[in-house]
């Protein structure tokens, strides 16, 4: 493999903080590290790229041992895109770029046409052209990553390591400066390890993730073989919510107590209603979603007591019954809008059972909400 | 570097010499002997009138004067670029920082102890007494920001080591013969009078090695600037680099406290009109400028010392301090304004 760590113990001052870290990444691909703040994401990105002293093990780049080079060398093969805030007075972003070619000029720093091009090209694969000229003071947060993150690639490293590059951007900067970085392994051919906070976009952009909680690392693989079941919420040590491993969604905890409404959903319909609900802490239940349907992963998360049936199958009898238990026990029926077709014309029976029950039959979480408020009135 | 910059570099630093210049000749043309600007320049460059009156006060005392304003002039205000790179602080200098008042306590200790003994002391012992001095005062000051990450402390801690160590040269002083404490106060108060020829032999050597060392560290200066993370990414050894860093500004503040005594706010003041002047803080073409502000800068504050109030001449420091005060203030409030 092309960056390699074996047995790494990292700490500071002696004292480990978190030990035996084995991974690996390969030239093109992109690794990041997840876990609870505090965990040592930060520690193992500052030992691996030499800013702090390891405590044992070995860190391999093309087979050279990281701790062998020398600093220009490893300069040239390794960039970095820190936290620590940078604040140069009288900088222009073109300069801040350009000191990413510190290892390739002479001794005064002068840079030459071919140093030239190389800035201009980090500038242009950042989309950060326009800001050449302008004072670095000048510019807003999502800029400034770009134009750290076009000073790194400057340095024409075959490894990048990048710490939370995403903190403090707003979500299209966050999409923005991930795909640079997509963009960056593939067309550089780079190996780029960093640390998230973002579960659901590691999940989207990574080859290889490693979670890293206590003393060690948890556990590492491909997205898809570390994001199942609770892990995260077990990572996390969530108390409350979950997190969708499938959708990479996040939600908070299902209302707590008996439901007194039946949401009739499916098919996208029911979410919004949910949502609604789980704002105004009433708990439901809900039913019958196929296991397929969109709904059916929210409603997991946020009802008490859902319904569900295979996909591509008749719902079974036993569900129906099931369902109507559910009504018979709520005072509210929410039809939230399903279209009804030829696969789901149960739901045409249930709201038939709910107006023979004498429920209260409506349309929407806001008349739900009303009717509550003044039914708690009277 | 686009050509306009370039032009706008050479621009600033052609009109700092002719300031320079400017200078040079006000100075040694003022005083109580008043003399024609041509007869100045016989008695210069074709050595006219050799031995005479006139010709004694210009190449004995005017002209070394207005060299010694020059150089430690600029000595000092690299001495307080470097100091600001090193602790990426704008305010930080040698004076703020307790280094002169080192350098002081020092020079004072030598003055009387050894002067006082051997009755005399070479000029090059008075910059070594100077730099231990401000090298222990800086030891201190290092010490304590391994411990403490605030620059603003720091800064405190930076002047009440000021103050320890005046306290200290005070305490002495009242012990000393007379004659040493007419010296010793007068050297206190700062002045570039009374520097030999010889003197500036030690000087000029000094100061060029100081000042040319600084220009071979300008790439890693540069590279600096971005915090000491991003510069040790870039393969740069921080330790050897701040060790060069604060060897070199106590070296250049140690020369000019032996020989001037301490001299405020052109540490601090000075770095800052070089780089608004040359509108960029790349160290390479900054160097170049402070130094030639800080010539003159101290030339001009030496001519209003001497004129200003004649036939009784002001301490250095105070003119000093009056034009570089309301300039800290001012870019304090530009920085702080900036940020919002």
């Amino acid at each position: 493999m092309f960056f390699e760590t074996r047995k790494l113990s990292v700490g500071y001052s002696g004292r480990v903080l978190v030990r035996d870290i084995s991974f690996s990444v390969d030239r093109g691909k992109i690794l990041s590290i997840i876990g609870p703040n505090g965990a040592g994401k930060t520690t193992i990105l500052k030992t691996i790229s030499r800013h702090l002293e390891r405590i044992a093990g070995t860190v391999t780049i093309e087979k050279d041992s990281l701790f062998r080079l020398s600093g220009k060398e490893l300069a040239r093969r390794l960039s970095v895109m820190l936290t620590e805030r940078v604040d140069p007075e009288l900088m222009t972003c073109g300069q801040v770029v350009a000191m990413g070619r510190y290892p390739y000029t002479d001794s005064f720093g002068r840079l030459t046409a071919k140093d030239r091009a190389i800035v201009s090209e980090a500038l242009r694969m950042v989309h950060a052209e326009e800001l050449e000229d302008l004072p670095f003071s000048h510019i807003s947060d999502g800029q400034r990553q770009r134009v750290m993150l076009a000073r790194a690639i400057c340095q024409q490293p075959s490894v990048m390591i990048l710490d939370e590059p995403t903190s403090y951007l707003d979500i299209r900067h966050k999409i923005e400066l991930l795909d640079i970085l997509r963009a960056l392994a593939s067309e550089k051919d780079m190996a780029i390890i960093m640390s998230l906070h973002e579960i659901d976009l590691a999940a989207k952009i990574s080859d290889y993730i490693i979670c890293v909680k206590g003393d060690r690392i948890q556990s590492c693989g491909t997205p898809e073989e570390v994001f199942t079941g609770d892990f995260i919420k077990s990572l996390y040590d969530m108390e409350c919510g979950t997190f969708n491993t499938l959708l990479g969604s996040v939600e908070l905890a299902a209302p707590q107590g008996e439901p007194d409404v039946f949401v009739l959903a499916g098919g996208g319909k029911g979410i919004p209603v949910y949502r609604q609900l789980q704002k105004n802490r009433r708990a439901f239940s809900t039913g019958i979603l196929f296991e397929n349907d969109v709904d059916f992963q929210v409603a997991s998360a946020l009802s008490r007591y859902v319904v569900s049936a295979e996909a591509f199958n008749p719902v079974p009898e036993l569900k129906l019954k099931e369902a109507k238990a559910l009504i018979d026990k709520a005072r509210f029926f929410l039809d939230s809008g399903v279209k009804i077709g030829v696969h789901n014309s149960f739901c045409k029976e249930l709201v038939g059972y709910a107006e023979e029950q004498g429920k209260i039959i409506l349309n929407s979480a806001e008349e739900l909400l009303a009717e509550a408020g003044r039914r708690l009135i009277v | 570097m686009n050509k306009f910059k370039v032009i706008r570099y050479q621009l600033v630093y052609l009109v700092l010499l002719l300031l320079i210049a400017l200078a040079m000749v006000l100075n040694v043309n003022a005083g109580s002997v008043s003399m024609s600007p041509l007869r100045i320049f016989k008695i210069i460059f074709m050595r006219f009138e050799e031995g005479s009156v006139e010709s004694n006060i210009i190449w004995k005392i005017r002209l070394p004067r207005s060299l010694t304003a020059a150089i430690l002039g600029g000595a000092l205000s690299i001495s307080g670029l470097l100091l600001q790179t090193f602790f990426r602080n704008p305010i930080a200098g040698p004076f703020v920082l307790g280094i002169s008042s080192g350098a002081k306590l020092f020079v004072a200790l030598a003055v009387i102890f050894i002067a006082g003994r051997f009755g005399g002391i070479p000029p090059y012992a008075m910059v070594l007494f100077s730099f231990i001095g401000s090298l222990i005062s800086m030891g201190l000051v290092l010490l304590f920001s391994q411990k403490i990450k605030s620059m603003s402390v720091l800064l405190v801690i930076g002047i009440m080591i000021g103050y320890i160590c005046s306290a200290v040269t005070d305490f002495m002083i009242n012990f000393a013969k007379d004659s040493h404490i007419a010296s010793l106060t007068y050297w206190s108060m700062g002045s570039f009078a009374g520097v030999s020829w010889s003197a500036l032999g030690t000087i000029a050597p000094i100061v060029a090695t100081g000042l040319f060392s600084s220009i071979l560290i300008s790439k890693p200066m540069e590279a600096y600037q971005l915090g000491e993370g991003y510069a040790k990414s870039m393969g740069i050894n921080i330790r050897l680099f701040r060790l060069v860093l604060i060897a070199l500004s106590s070296l250049l503040s140690a020369t000019v406290t032996a020989f001037a005594g301490p001299i405020s706010f052109v540490g601090v003041a000075v770095p800052h009109i070089a780089k608004m002047l040359v509108k960029t803080s790349k160290p390479i073409v900054v160097i170049p400028a402070t130094f030639l502000c800080g010539a003159a800068f101290c030339m001009f504050c030496d001519l209003i010392a001497r004129t200003a109030f004649a036939p009784t001449e002001l301490a250095i420091g105070t003119v000093t301090a009056f034009l570089g005060a309301p300039i800290v203030i001012s870019l304090m409030v530009r920085l702080s304004k900036g940020k919002h």
